[in-house]
């Protein structure tokens, strides 16, 4: 008996590969859109009317769910599977290297990854030494065209960018006041997630308390404009001095705390900030916040509502602009690299001559700088200001910003603040699975940005 | 010129660094036992010891990682006043003209090689926050500057082909000539190399020893390194330095140490 069961060979596999792994794959499709139904059934199948105590059972969404799941897996598994078959006896090695040296990037890098790139480079001089380009496999070119990323060649990215700045600049003409307001919260989105980006992408700090930042800009803009009368562009700077010095005074008892030590003193901080705002109601006005917060003002004249509005798209426009480009220029600088070089090994980068406390502040404050910006913006264009605007949960959409633009990457944390905030709203129409469609596509967004990571060295422009 | 150089140094070289009753205790462990160390200007030294021997603590307690819980430790440049390096941040110590490499490679993995030797800059130049927002003609200077210096080291070190791979991607022996090249960039007086020919063959050991050469004979880098290598120790240093359980238990040129019995005893143990 276990004779026969040495011997019998798995199923078609070996002598007809064709038909065999189709039915395989098939199955394993059919298994995935039954688990996917299974989930669902709750939110699609049943709906249960409260007035009527009825309850209406709505099997033809299941079934078209299973189906767009059944099908859509079965192509995602043969498109791997042929590209597997292709590329294993090309290539395979130094494929393997750098999924390996991803996926044990603090550690595993240093022992200098995959072997293949060594029996290269051995002996050879300096001639061999060009380790292998990355094996762009046909897949990995099929999405990266497919998601619109191939933004990677100077001359795309360029068309990329003037096509959007004048997209960009067009937009509020023709749309409406409410689109407006929606897109300048998308822009507000940017500049957060630039802003975060210098302290986590760049410097390697976890924040998880970014809001409190946020929430210290427009609180001042509220405060000095009421106690004060300051107005939007003596309170633009104002504000993001004082967040600055809020960064710095988070600064200096985390200095020596990294990775989750720091996120939970973060998190505690964003925490502190708003409970502050909550309680402290003789100067915040506690949770009901305040109210009339002026929108900006155009040489003292009155713009009307729209008018107004469309301002600040400008003013918040402008803003994001400068901020990628700080960004940009910061990332390629002396004071960028320190920054990179404390993320990626503190240690080497102190006995570099870098100065850990203040490279390290300098990227908090002018991180927190951003978040003050963003948050006068978000106070004029909201012209209302409460703690309840500032939770955890802002902290965390602006660091999923970040991870799903790429930590350090200025172009992609631009595109992910922009779906991240305007996708959620042009899936209105899903009316009640509008985040459910708003979490597969964020789920579906990070796998493929994933396997892109693998194909490409991150920040680095594909060969 | 070896044997001059080694003449020279023992003779009256003046001394760049000195270490007197250096000590470095870690709960009950004297990693480093009041080690007196002197290192002369444009001398290649080596320190060599068994395993556990303190060699790298007292590499971490010259470079400001560890605090020396006893001990002086003091650097002279020419020309320059007395420095007092114990108790000095890294950062500090880098900037007197201390540079160091890792005896596990501590580059940063997903910068280019360029960027790397760009980072050791850093000590040397000062455009801040607004130099880089304003990209005023300053900053742009020093960045090209910045950039030119890191390439030149690139080509000393023979990596010029490699300067835009990110560090990981490279070999192991670029990887440890890479991390050479980013010490360098700091403008050290004096080098301090930690297991440089660790992991390398029979060929790349021969290159690295003739760059040491280089850049003692080219550059005037004062050299100390920590090496396994025998071959390599005794063919390059002039003076070489062995530590035993903490302690400083033999200084001399290759031929004194190698006949010294407490060095013998060291490695090769107690004869029954």
């Amino acid at each position: 008996m276990s004779d026969d069961f040495v011997r019998s060979p798995p199923p078609g596999e070996n002598r007809n590969p064709g038909s065999g792994r189709l039915f395989a794959e098939a199955w394993n499709s059919c298994l995935t859109a039954a688990l996917f139904a299974l989930l669902l059934f709750p939110l699609v199948a049943v709906r249960v009317d409260a007035i009527e105590r009825t309850i209406a059972w709505r099997w033809g969404n299941l079934g078209w769910i299973a189906a767009a799941v059944f099908a859509i897996s079965l192509a995602w598994r043969l498109r791997r599977r042929e590209n597997v078959n292709r590329s294993t006896p090309s290539q395979p090695s130094p494929l393997d290297g750098e999924e390996n040296g991803f996926r044990e990037q603090g550690s595993a890098l240093r022992y200098t990854g995959s072997p293949a790139l060594e029996g290269r480079g051995w002996g050879a001089g300096g001639d061999a030494t060009k380790p292998p380009l990355s094996p762009r496999s046909p897949r990995a070119a099929w999405l990266s065209t497919a998601i619109g990323l191939c933004a990677e060649r100077p001359t795309v990215r360029h068309g990329a960018i003037v096509i959007g700045v004048a997209f960009a600049l067009i937009m509020p003409l023709i749309s409406s006041t409410y689109q407006v307001n929606v897109l300048t919260s998308a822009l507000i989105a940017v500049i957060l997630g630039l802003g975060l980006n210098i302290i986590v992408g760049l410097a390697g700090m976890l924040n998880l308390g970014y809001a409190a930042f946020t929430a210290v800009g427009a609180y001042a803009y509220a405060l000095l404009n009421l106690h004060f009368h300051l107005g939007f562009w003596a309170a633009l700077p104002a504000a993001g001095l004082v967040a600055a010095g809020f960064g710095l005074a988070l600064g200096f008892p985390v200095l020596r705390l990294r990775g989750d030590y720091l996120a939970i003193v973060t998190l505690g901080f964003g925490e502190i900030v708003r409970l502050v705002l909550e309680n402290w109601s003789a100067l915040t006005n506690g949770p009901s916040g305040i109210a009339n917060v002026p929108r900006p003002g155009l040489f003292g004249m009155e713009l009307g509502l729209r008018g107004a509005t469309i301002y600040l798209y400008f003013i918040s426009f402008a803003l994001a602009a400068g901020a990628a480009t700080a960004v940009a220029r910061l990332k390629n600088s002396r004071i960028g690299r320190a920054w990179v070089a404390l993320r990626e090994d503190e240690t080497a980068a102190e006995t570099m001559g870098i100065d850990r406390t203040r490279t390290k502040l300098a990227a908090l404050a002018l991180g927190a700088f951003f978040a003050g910006v963003a948050g006068v913006l978000f106070a004029a264009r909201t012209t209302f200001v409460n703690p309840a605007s500032f939770t955890f949960l802002e902290s965390a959409m602006v660091l999923a910003t970040v991870v799903l633009g790429g930590p350090g990457s200025v172009g992609g944390v631009v595109a992910a603040a922009l779906v991240l905030v305007l996708l959620p709203e042009y899936l209105r129409p899903f009316a009640q699975y509008r985040m459910l469609v708003f979490g597969a596509a964020l789920v579906l967004m990070m796998v493929l940005r994933a396997r892109r990571a693998l194909a490409n060295h991150p920040g680095r422009p594909a060969q | 010129m070896t044997g001059a150089r080694a003449a020279e140094a023992a003779g009256g070289a003046r001394v760049l660094l000195e270490a007197r009753g250096l000590s470095a205790v870690f709960g009950g462990l004297r990693a480093l036992d009041a080690v007196d160390l002197q290192v002369f200007e444009g001398e290649i030294a080596a320190l060599i010891g068994p395993n556990g021997a303190g060699k790298t603590t007292l590499f971490n307690c010259l470079t400001g990682l560890c605090l020396p819980s006893a001990g002086d430790l003091h650097l002279l440049p020419a020309g320059g006043q007395r420095q007092r390096l114990g108790g000095l941040s890294p950062n500090r110590i880098t900037a007197l003209g201390v540079a160091r490499t890792f005896q596990n490679i501590r580059l940063f993995p997903q910068m280019t090689a360029l960027e790397n030797v760009m980072v050791g800059r850093h000590v040397r130049t000062r455009a801040g926050v607004l130099g880089a927002l304003l990209r005023g003609p300053k900053a742009r200077a020093e960045e090209r500057g910045i950039a030119a210096a890191a390439l030149d080291l690139l080509a000393k070190v023979g990596l010029c082909t490699v300067a835009n791979e990110p560090a990981a991607s490279l070999p192991y022996g670029l990887q440890r000539r890479l991390e050479i090249a980013r010490a360098l960039a700091t403008g050290p007086l004096l080098l301090l190399l930690d297991e440089p020919a660790a992991g390398m063959n029979p060929r790349e050991t021969a290159e690295l020893d003739e760059l040491i050469r280089r850049l003692r004979d080219e550059d005037g880098v004062t050299i100390l390194l920590i090496e396994h290598d025998m071959r390599l120790v005794m063919g390059l240093a002039e003076r070489i330095v062995v530590l035993d359980y903490g302690r400083l238990i033999a200084v001399g040129t290759p031929l004194q140490v190698r006949a010294d019995p407490a060095v013998i005893r060291a490695y090769l143990g107690e004869p029954q």
